[in-house]
């Protein structure tokens, strides 16, 4: 096509698709994966809770240690630090100027949002397997 | 890695684009519930560190969490938790309006405005039954 013939690209930056920020669509892509994926466990941690709400100790933690509701908890916490993650990001990216407040920023809410997502697992962990 | 940066001149003096909303730009429907689901994203970030914390008093013990818990029952904690709840929910109803506009549906002014109030309203009545099923406990 004469478009096609009229542009410097060469086919295999387009074959790449990469673009300026030389990692393609891959941020908007999982940010996208997980936003769906935190649709029903979002929505079955708060009516869970909600029906925790007055409940004491002991029924807490059997409900919290029931295997199904320990694995969709920790389904909820991983993807929910991983969506964190990437929604936060684009925050600073947009609002920090300076490359090296930029760098120093991400990579401390990186470090938080990986700590985060441990300690959660640990207790989740903790709660269904511990005594 | 990018080439090392030139020796800067001194840059003329361009306008910088401003934050439009405010003197430039009228407040609209559109431009509000964009920088609403930033700021709900925002503090449901911040909420992920009180989730945490929640399992980890769980984890802990009885005594543990009999030094957690009763700061969720005080008005503060509950006035915390209704934010969360709205912010969770509105996040969650305008992020499907966001997956609808990745598709490519609902660009056209009328639509935006209708799906804008319709996630609004969903967050809100989904607030109310969340709610509603925590105190009829």
């Amino acid at each position: 096509m004469p478009a096609e013939e009229a542009t410097l690209r060469s086919p295999l930056k387009r074959a790449r698709g990469y673009g300026s920020a030389k990692e393609g669509v891959q941020h908007f892509w999982v940010q996208r994966v997980s936003a769906v994926a935190l649709v029903p466990l979002s929505l079955w941690f708060v009516f869970s809770v909600a029906q925790l709400s007055s409940e004491n100790f002991p029924a807490v933690k059997h409900w919290a240690s029931a295997p199904s509701v320990a694995v969709m908890l920790a389904l909820l916490v991983v993807t929910l630090f991983y969506h964190s993650m990437l929604g936060i990001q684009v925050v600073v990216e947009d609002y920090v100027a300076s490359e090296g407040r930029k760098l120093v920023t991400l990579l401390l809410l990186k470090f938080a949002h990986a700590v985060g997502a441990a300690a959660g697992i640990f207790a989740i962990l903790k709660i269904a397997l511990g005594n | 890695m990018s080439s090392p940066a030139p020796q800067a001149k001194p840059l003329p003096a361009r306008p910088l684009s401003p934050f439009m909303i405010g003197p430039y730009y009228r407040p609209q429907l559109t431009s509000m519930l964009s920088i609403l689901h930033r700021i709900t994203g925002v503090g449901l970030s911040v909420g992920a560190v009180l989730l945490v914390g929640w399992l980890l008093a769980i984890a802990g013990g009885a005594w543990t969490y009999a030094s957690f818990a009763p700061h969720l029952g005080a008005w503060y904690g509950q006035l915390l938790l209704l934010g969360w709840t709205w912010s969770l929910l509105y996040h969650l109803c305008n992020g499907i309006r966001h997956l609808f506009w990745d598709l490519g549906h609902g660009y056209s002014i009328p639509v935006v405005y209708r799906s804008g109030y319709a996630a609004v309203a969903a967050s809100l009545l989904l607030t109310v039954a969340v709610w509603g099923v925590a105190y009829a406990r």
